[in-house]
């Protein structure tokens, strides 16, 4: 039972990385309708970039973890959704009306692009960071010397994630971009005939998407102690099958899509083989596709001629 | 609204807005790149972080983007609003059809005289049988996404399957290559269809996330089914080819010494040569043929047209499962070859990279074209292979190719996507034919 409640602390944990990556996935196949392939290294060029503020502030000699935590979330943010905004408009925008496969061939160029850039600039080794946050707290400890931990690490990542949703999902259905956005999810057309600025609505969408993988990156760094140029590959197919097992297009799906992926792929390793843990995740996806396209939360789609 | 944008100097001309651009661009890449690259992070002996600056290489760059744009603005407005067609004018699309049509068997009689050229330059021919080795998996893929239009992104599971069949026949079996090659491309064509089956009822880019997912699956279960697999270790001591049962070494029963000649090593690796020659001129000559039979038509009306498809009454299921067994099955061949002539395989020479290369080759080669998918084989494998040092760009300019494609030349380079038959005009038909009850 205990070791229950331990995994079930665990996967939570690793559900709401996996949720904040989904909902850059989600966000972006429901208004533009194509799978930002190169989503997953965008939350891997947010690691790198939280690693390297983190990395300068701390020679500067800043030593209160809040401020260098605070600065480094923005930095991050603000620099990893340039990257966003930069890939929509160079790979993804010129492609709006061209033939079917060409964003998604478009996407998965840029992923290459954005994966061996990484490699070329920061060297192909795993570059592990001391833990920042340490401590925690045992919730309970039983007869035979088990003991379920809630680290500190695991406190500020489940809390940084909701209120990152608290704001982003009043961002979607209280304020003008929110309903610029549905609007372009719903018919572009209309949208921009009715005065909506569709580019700028889909511009924002990788921005907030991006913003919110670098969140992702850097709390993966926190909370893994480690970023290499490969690590957007596995999460990102992860978080992907997350959004899909959520309902692809729903937000909320994704959050509730992230956990359970989290949760399976923590209690997979846990009671069966942490070697299938990926072949675990990945065959959700598989089994998903086939008999429950909708997702969880999702609508069915019709397919337009 | 004071978003800055790329590109809007489109209308308004002038060297002002083309500066105001260029600097805006340039702005943008100082900041995405001033930390990227600007700081170097590495893992120092002791676990520690430690960085170094490299501010010469950002300011390079920026100016890079800089001078970019501003080329990219004067050639826009040179050649006016960019239009597939405005792009190659008449007189060059001429010249790329005769070129085409001379190229091709020029190629083949240049590619059939290598081994003789190059005969002393052991390298050289090495490097021929690895490009050869892409051709022929680009032609394989080329069936699945330039002919049907099916994504499919874990082509490196069929090419696994086939080398781990031809690997663990021989080395548990004793069974010959000859026996093993059509095996290896039947097991990879099995399982085309066994994950197929399922799948193809999913959208374009579904698939494509499904079949990655697979080809991961395989990948995995490889390195951790030990038992069978040899796991990381791979399998070791593949059997070389032999000629139809007449081994290629210094035997007394060796092909050398029943012809009486002088044995060298050399033997093996033309034979090789022609061998995969020979497969990859196969691949080419079936997936020609099948272009012409109703089921290559129907493969190049569901790339062009899923929907429309279906209302004539097209099976697509099947459609799409022949096309992903065939394009399977050269993909198992090539497998089998790469085990022999490796000796050696291990998980690690069937990654998500591979299946990207492939790709990357069919892409920029134009889908659906031969000849095109053969020549970037040639320049993407044997161009690399050329500069060894920057062998880490290879992924890099392979992306950024594949996304200017796609924004500029869709249909590939010298490649034509257009269907092989289709209505040249619209017939005027009797109103007497038209009428009702007659269909």
């Amino acid at each position: 039972m205990d070791y229950f409640a331990q995994q079930l602390i665990n996967g939570l944990v690793l559900g709401s990385i996996y949720g904040l990556i989904a909902i850059g996935y989600t966000m972006v196949y429901g208004i533009v309708g194509m799978i930002n392939f190169a989503h997953g290294d965008v939350f891997m060029i947010g690691g790198f970039i939280a690693l390297i503020t983190f990395l300068l502030l701390v020679s500067t000699g800043l030593t209160a973890v809040p401020v260098i935590l605070l600065i480094v979330i923005l930095v991050s943010m603000a620099v990893t959704a340039l990257y966003g905004w930069t890939i929509e408009r160079i790979a993804y925008r010129p492609l709006r009306h061209s033939f079917r496969l060409a964003p998604m061939l478009s996407a998965i160029g840029m992923s290459f692009v954005l994966t061996n850039y990484s490699q070329v600039a920061q060297g192909a080794r795993v570059k592990p960071v001391p833990p920042v946050i340490t401590g925690g707290y045992t919730l309970h400890e039983s007869a035979d010397g088990f003991v379920i931990q809630l680290s500190n690490i695991q406190i500020v990542v489940v809390i940084t994630t909701i209120v990152l949703l608290a704001i982003f999902t009043w961002l979607v259905s209280r304020t003008r971009l929110g309903r610029d956005m549905r609007a372009c999810e719903q018919d572009q057309t209309m949208a921009a005939l009715l005065g909506v600025n569709v580019d700028r609505t889909i511009s924002m969408t990788f921005v907030i998407g991006a913003a919110l993988a670098a969140v992702a990156g850097l709390m993966y760094l926190l909370y893994y102690g480690l970023v290499d140029f490969f690590m957007g590959f596995v999460a990102g197919i992860k978080a992907f099958t997350a959004a899909v097992l959520g309902g692809i297009g729903s937000l909320p799906g994704a959050m509730l899509g992230g956990l359970a992926i989290g949760l399976i792929e923590t209690f997979w390793s846990a009671y069966f083989s942490v070697e299938y843990k990926d072949v675990a995740a990945f065959s959700i996806l598989i089994v998903v596709l086939i008999f429950m396209p909708t997702g969880l939360l999702g609508r069915p789609e019709v397919e337009k001629v | 609204m004071k978003t800055p944008s790329i590109n809007t100097a489109k209308t308004a001309s002038g060297i002002p807005a083309l500066l105001k651009t260029a600097c805006v661009n340039a702005l943008i890449a100082l900041v995405l790149f001033s930390l990227m690259v600007g700081v170097r992070t590495e893992a120092g002996s002791d676990g520690q972080l430690t960085y170094w600056t490299r501010f010469g290489d950002v300011a390079s760059l920026v100016a890079a983007v800089f001078g970019g744009s501003i080329v990219l603005e004067l050639l826009k407005q040179w050649i006016g609003p960019t239009g597939a067609e405005k792009l190659v004018p008449p007189a060059v699309q001429s010249g790329m059809s005769f070129l085409g049509r001379y190229l091709a068997p020029a190629l083949l009689i240049f590619t059939l005289l290598v081994p003789v050229i190059f005969y002393d330059q052991r390298y050289i021919l090495d490097l021929a049988i690895l490009v050869l080795t892409y051709v022929m998996l680009g032609w394989g893929l080329n069936v699945v996404v330039g002919l049907a239009g099916l994504l499919d992104l874990g082509y490196v599971a069929f090419y696994a399957v086939g080398a781990y069949s031809y690997a663990l026949l021989a080395t548990n079996f004793g069974w010959s290559f000859w026996i093993c090659l059509p095996l290896a491309g039947v097991l990879a064509a099995f399982w085309g269809v066994l994950l197929g089956f399922p799948v193809l009822r999913l959208r374009g880019d579904y698939l494509a996330i499904v079949t990655l997912a697979f080809g991961e699956i395989i990948r995995l279960v490889i390195i951790n089914w030990q038992d069978l697999t040899g796991g990381p270790n791979g399998v070791s001591s593949i059997p070389r080819p032999s000629f139809f049962g007449i081994p290629l070494d210094n035997s007394d029963n060796g092909l050398a010494a029943r012809l009486g000649i002088e044995y060298s090593p050399t033997h093996r690796i033309v034979f090789l040569f022609y061998l995969i020659l020979a497969l990859a001129l196969l691949t080419n000559w079936v997936t020609i043929r099948l272009r012409r039979l109703p089921i290559g038509r129907a493969w190049e009306a569901l790339r062009e047209d899923e929907v429309a498809c279906r209302a004539l009454g097209i099976n697509t299921t099947t459609t799409k499962l022949t096309a992903f067994a065939t394009g399977a099955m050269f993909g198992g061949f090539a497998g089998a070859f790469f085990a022999t002539r490796q000796g050696f395989i291990s998980p690690e020479s069937f990654t998500f990279q591979e299946s990207a290369l492939v790709l990357a080759i069919v892409v920029l080669g134009g889908m659906g074209s031969q000849l095109g998918v053969a020549l970037s084989a040639l320049a993407m494998i044997g161009g690399f292979e050329l500069f060894r040092s920057l062998e880490s760009y290879r992924m890099l300019v392979f992306g950024m190719a594949m996304v200017l494609i796609m924004i500029w030349r869709p249909r590939g380079l010298i490649g034509h996507r257009a269907p092989t038959v289709y209505l040249t005009k619209a017939h005027a038909i009797s109103s007497d034919l038209v009428k009702e009850g007659h269909g």
